[in-house]
């Protein structure tokens, strides 16, 4: 009988704060400045040069710790990991092992109804690297330090994790949950948020957990299911064949389908880590922690229970709006402007939601203003357009973020209410379908759709159906 | 204090150093020299006593998050052996 394994998974996530400094030096974090135009001598590691901690990353860090639910290392420092690499100008990185800032967290995620408790061992701060670029015809590398000294934190998981569905859940929650605090925008695919995944296989049952590895380059929520599904298999396999897994860190190839090891067993990984002597200790008092407790912004459990108070729509809706802090925050914001919740919501769920999945994006990725929204949702409430014209002028706004009370005028798409011009076409529309009038006049109700149709197309569009079918009525 | 010959290798692989036979001899004297040294500490009772990190007793020192710091590429670029393209060039490494 073959035997049954369990997959025993920890992640270690990286997140770039979204302050708009770097970590030590007052230079920017603004991301696609042209290279190393947002250095200096402390992100590059120059003689000499001391780093200063910027205090909106460690309020930051605390907030994360806060929201989800870890115990504030009250005294905490900064310890330097030693290693050798072009991208770490420094040959060391500003890091926490000893005294990481927050310790003992928890978060809840749901699986198929089944809900679950991840343990956070640790969250701790540090900084970037640089970008290596390799030049092909100088066969040299070439080193952009914009990204170094940019405010990290690593959330270290619990090995609470048991399959990829737990990963993913897990992932999203922490994304929702530091999204709505501010502390980053978590995308994975620019890289501002990291998951590395360490995995081990174990029969079902044993005492103890098997050799794990750790699995790096993971840039979306799909690369990580097949790499985990993929370890998996490739360990299995292994301790199947009789031989070992060895512990060792390797890069997910997500375009291949398969890993390989990024370091041989031969090379040293001695970090050598020891409290930063440039870098005085944090000392986090309770006024500090209660100081940020009380800014904490609304969360999305929070945000779920007052819109089914405050707006009266279907709890599958609320989910869906609240699943992306920038898709909530357009909801708010049209509302604000003076829209009606469930028409709003409405534009979200149904166009927003196909255009997103025809565009291939993520609801992150929404670029069109509540403003215009509104406008859109006005022009269709004082039937200055159709649902027709409506929808077409919408894909302009999701795409351009264009002004739909301009695009109409520029368009001539206004529904055209003139009575004597509609009555004319209704008119020419009946003259020219004498069958049709007939079969409805035989009491063949469904030929008045025929009609409506005809005249909509004669009209091209810019009439509102509804008085097309009172005024064919009425002459028929 | 004697320093064996694969704690000398071990350290030399960390430091990214080439070390002749000669060499080796002269660093794991000069080592021995350095710890026997720094030993002394270890006479010391440092019961009841906390790590210290930092030789000052003062804590907090922190920056407000305001970009201070503007492109000072040109001047930047000026440390670098080399440079292409306003970026430090350096051997060929693969990530």
């Amino acid at each position: 009988m073959s035997k049954v394994y369990e997959t025993v998974i920890g992640l270690e996530v990286h997140v770039e704060l979204a302050t708009k400094t770097k970590i030590f030096c007052g230079c920017s974090t603004e991301f696609g400045g042209a290279p190393n135009t947002h250095t200096c001598p402390v992100c590059t590691g120059m003689p000499g040069s001391l780093p200063v901690l910027n205090k909106g990353v460690v309020e930051k860090a605390i907030a994360v710790g806060l929201a989800t639910n870890c115990t504030i290392t009250q005294n905490c420092k900064f310890d330097r990991k030693n290693y050798f690499y072009p991208d770490n100008p420094q040959n060391y990185q500003i890091s926490q092992l000893y005294y990481p800032i927050c310790r003992n967290g928890k978060v809840e995620i749901e699986v198929n109804g089944q809900k679950k408790e991840i343990g956070i061992h640790e969250i701790h701060m540090e900084e970037d690297a640089g970008k290596l670029v390799h030049d092909a015809c100088d066969g040299a590398s070439l080193v952009d330090y914009n990204r170094s000294g940019v405010p990290l934190i690593e959330i270290v998981s619990e090995p609470d994790m048991r399959s990829a569905e737990e990963v993913i859940a897990y992932l999203d929650k922490l994304r929702l949950i530091i999204q709505y605090l501010g502390a980053s925008d978590c995308k994975l695919n620019e890289g501002s948020m990291r998951a590395d995944v360490n995995l081990s296989v174990c029969e079902v049952g044993a005492k103890e957990f098997g050799t794990r590895t750790e699995m790096k380059n993971l840039n979306s929520f799909k690369a990580i299911a097949r790499a985990i599904e993929n370890e998996r298999e490739r360990q299995i396999a292994l301790i199947e064949d009789g031989k070992e897994v060895v512990q060792e860190t390797r890069r997910w190839d997500d375009t291949k389908g398969y890993s390989y090891a990024m370091r041989s067993k031969e090379d040293a990984q001695d970090y050598r880590y020891f409290p930063d002597p440039d870098l005085v200790s944090i000392q986090i008092s309770d006024a500090w922690i209660e100081e940020i407790r009380g800014k904490q912004p609304e969360l999305r459990a929070e945000k779920q229970a007052r819109y089914k108070e405050e707006y009266d729509i279907p709890e599958y809706d609320i989910d869906i709006l609240t699943s992306s802090k920038k898709m909530a925050d357009l909801f708010e914001e049209t509302i604000a402007l003076g829209a009606a919740p469930k028409k709003v919501s409405n534009w979200l769920m149904v166009e927003t939601m196909r255009l997103l999945k025809e565009h291939e994006m993520e609801a992150d990725e929404l670029a069109f203003s509540a403003t215009n929204l509104a406008k859109l949702i006005q022009l269709v409430e004082s039937k200055a357009i159709n649902g027709t014209v409506a929808k077409e002028v919408f894909e302009k706004v999701f795409a351009e973020d264009i002004d739909p009370e301009k695009y109409v005028e520029e368009h001539g798409l206004k529904t055209v209410n003139d009575e004597g011009a509609l009555r004319k076409v209704v008119e020419e529309v009946i003259a020219a379908n004498p069958q049709s009038v007939a079969d409805y006049r035989n009491g063949k109700e469904k030929a008045i759709g025929f009609l409506v149709g005809q005249t909509m197309k004669a009209m091209k569009g810019k009439a509102d159906p509804g008085s097309v079918n009172q005024m064919l009525k009425e002459l028929l | 204090m004697t320093i064996a010959d694969e704690t000398i290798d071990y350290i030399g692989i960390l430091a990214k150093l080439e070390l002749s036979d000669e060499e080796k001899e002269q660093a794991k004297k000069d080592m021995s020299t350095m710890l026997e040294y720094v030993s002394k500490l270890n006479e010391l009772d440092t019961e009841g006593v906390d790590p210290m990190s930092h030789t000052f007793d003062v804590h907090n020192v922190f920056r407000e998050d305001i970009v201070t710091n503007g492109d000072d590429r040109a001047n930047m670029i000026l440390n670098a052996p080399e440079s292409k393209d306003g970026c430090y060039k350096v051997p060929k490494t693969f990530g």
